[in-house]
């Protein structure tokens, strides 16, 4: 999960990072009210979970609390990249006189963690990267042993800090490793760590994603979920705790396993290709010993998107034989039907594995028109998406 | 021969006792794995099926000759028991495990590592098979027969389904690596491992989006492996940000496509299948030429 700067700042102070706090406003009103409150000149930011706000007009300073409430009224609404801001964040604009930047990340190539920083900090990183490779520090950091105050120090000096904020910088380093560490995030960024006037080194912004695996020490964690943003279907699939994304497009997919599925939206967009562009509408993995009610579900999602205009079932019996799904697609459409919402789109199926052949009898002798066999995925991907196509 | 595991692996099960770890001890058993022992703490002396279980990992070790753990502990507690299992040297810990926060396996990856001494495979992986010989894991076993191909992918389902498709032919080993985002054998493992196999032909790799392992791979085959592979990947329709099912299955900007595996795999002179059928094709066309 991806957190917003406000949340990530939140969690930057607990663990001793030093930041300027804010306020998180709704409405021009309460933007307004903030920067009464602050008393000083604010920076009005938008809290959007994408990068170049600032480029987009999301990020504005205003002299006095009228101002404030101008530029909230500007920024709140805007579309950036795809993001519609609904909150800002009102903070003491600071006098900045030099911008840097430190992250602490997952680094999956190495298998283990790395820490990056540079002097040249507040645009973004990957250009510091391709531009000025020299200028951007990489240092792995040892999950056992993390990041020491020898390991900060070390980073702080290949990063090339001045001497005056180099103390700073290496406590600022020591406390963002916490929380990575101690809220379970693959990472932490702060672009800008700024200087200011008066010679405090602060996290101006914040970028915090956390592993949902850990979710489960992490009680805190779920009160900075925020559905605002997220798709009507698939917050439902989440009540069903199914593992589902919407897609744009015409086709309903479920599967048994993530490589399975996204296999199979792959093979239904190039058989799509055939009919004027069908694609996948979502990916749904129903995982390896799905039950009936399982199943039921998932085509209870999926026919419930009214994108959808056929479903395609394909699933590999391995450990759960392909009788045993069979039936569950089988009862699945009793239960929908017996719910009052008896199917009305047309599904293929294609199992194949274990059992195979009784799989595909039950299939064959269950009398539901709506449900039609083919036997490989690829034939069966063809098939979909001609259905989907009305052709 | 087979890779990693052959028909002389003692097996032991970590949680063996839970409802999966006794329901795959039964599977593994039923297609022809010796597995000898079975480690949940608290539980030694009891058996499962006439499996002795011991309180850790050392005891089973020492009384049984165990050289392989596949790990069924839940998430909470899945690092204590693959630290335990390193810490008694296992010389291979399959970890079928989902759902392990990726501190936790950073940590006992690295542990591992200092160790020197035990070999991951996992987590979040279907374990690994050489049919007729072996099976550590939850791979079914009695999809495919024993044969010369080798097949190293992320996927468990698509692992079987190209088990499945090529079960005339049959496999030396199949490894399912995991789908984390860190996981302790790679497919450059595999890949060395297969090439050194004199069972193994042909070797088939299945990737798929994230992270940047398949062109490492395509790397690793271009300049150390002689045998001919054949590459899949599966993601090409996913959308940028967007975790697909397993944890470690995400584009993150540009980086992780499968558009750029594909294009890696091939510069590297791989033959790619734009599905898994046709990939499962490619690998009858090189058998047949041999």
């Amino acid at each position: 999960m991806d957190l917003y700067e406000y949340q990530a700042k939140e969690l930057f102070a607990d663990h001793g990072v030093a930041v300027i706090p804010g306020k998180v406003c709704f409405t021009p009103e309460q933007a307004q009210d903030a920067a009464t409150e602050i008393g000083t000149m604010v920076v009005v930011k938008a809290q959007v979970k994408t990068g170049g706000r600032g480029k987009a007009g999301g990020v504005k300073l205003a002299n006095n609390p009228s101002e404030a409430r101008d530029r909230a009224q500007d920024i709140l609404g805007l579309d950036i990249k795809g993001h519609i801001v609904h909150k800002v964040l009102v903070a003491e604009a600071a006098e900045i006189t030099a911008e840097y930047y430190v992250s602490f990340l997952l680094d999956r190539t190495n298998r283990t963690f790395l820490a990056m920083a540079s002097v040249e900090g507040g645009v973004e990183i990957e250009e510091v990267a391709v531009n000025n490779p020299e200028a951007l520090a990489m240092i792995r950091v040892d999950a056992i042993q993390g990041c020491t105050v020898a390991k900060a120090t070390e980073i702080v000096d290949a990063a090339k800090f001045p001497a005056q904020v180099r103390e700073q910088v290496i406590e600022m380093l020591c406390n963002l490793w916490k929380v990575l560490v101690e809220e379970d995030a693959t990472l932490v960024e702060v672009n800008p760590l700024a200087k200011i006037a008066d010679g405090r080194v602060l996290a101006l912004d914040g970028k915090v994603s956390l592993d949902d695996n850990a979710q489960y020490r992490h009680e805190s964690h779920l009160a900075l979920i925020d559905n605002s943003q997220t798709d009507a279907i698939e917050l439902r699939a989440k009540e069903f705790d199914l593992n589902y994304v919407k897609l744009q497009g015409e086709v309903g997919i479920i599967g048994n396993g993530a490589g399975l599925v996204m296999s199979t939206l792959d093979v239904v967009a190039y058989a799509g290709e055939e009919f004027g562009g069908v694609k996948p509408a979502n990916f749904l993995d129903i995982g390896g010993g799905a039950s009936a009610q399982v199943m039921a579900n998932g085509l209870d999602i999926v026919l419930g998107d009214p994108d959808v205009k056929a479903v395609f079932v394909n699933v590999f019996g391995g450990i759960t034989a392909c009788d045993a799904v069979a039936n569950g697609i089988v009862q699945a459409v009793a239960m929908l039907a017996e719910r009052g919402e008896p199917i009305t789109k047309p599904i293929v199926c294609r199992i194949d594995g274990n059992n195979a052949i009784e799989g595909r009898r039950i299939l064959d002798e269950s009398g539901i028109a709506l449900i039609e066999r083919v036997e490989t995925m690829d034939d069966a991907a063809r098939r979909v998406a001609q259905l989907a196509a009305g052709k | 021969m087979a890779i990693f595991i052959t028909a002389n692996s003692k097996i032991l099960v970590q949680g063996m006792t839970g409802s999966e770890g006794t329901k795959h001890t039964r599977r593994m058993v039923a297609s022809g794995t010796n597995v000898v022992a079975g480690v949940t703490p608290g539980k030694g002396g009891q058996e499962v099926d006439g499996i002795p279980i011991f309180n850790s990992v050392g005891e089973a070790m020492a009384a049984t000759g165990a050289d392989v753990s596949v790990v069924f502990v839940p998430p909470k507690f899945a690092k204590a028991a693959v630290i335990e299992a390193i810490d008694a040297q296992i010389p291979l810990c399959v970890i079928i495990t989902e759902g392990i926060a990726v501190h936790d396996t950073a940590v006992f990856f690295q542990y591992a590592q200092n160790s020197g001494k035990t070999r991951l495979v996992g987590p979040n992986c279907p374990g690994l098979i050489s049919p007729g010989l072996s099976n550590a894991g939850i791979i079914p076993g009695d999809i495919t027969q024993k044969g010369r191909i080798g097949l190293v992918s992320k996927s468990g389902t698509l692992t079987y389904q190209m088990m499945f498709e090529l079960r005339d032919l049959g496999f030396s080993s199949c490894v399912g690596i995991g789908g984390d985002p860190i996981i302790g054998t790679t497919h450059i493992d595999c890949l060395a491992a297969f090439e050194a196999d004199p069972d193994t032909d042909v070797i088939v790799m299945i990737g798929e989006i994230g992270g940047d392992a398949e062109e490492r791979a395509a790397a690793f085959i271009k300049d150390h492996v002689t045998k001919p592979v054949i590459g899949y990947v599966a993601g090409f329709t996913a959308p940028e940000g967007k975790t697909m099912g397993h944890a470690g299955a995400i584009v993150s900007g540009s980086s992780g496509t499968a558009a750029a595996k594909k294009d890696a795999l091939e510069a590297a002179g791989v033959r790619v299948g734009k599905t898994p059928s046709e990939a499962a094709r490619l690998v009858r066309e090189v058998l047949a030429s041999r």
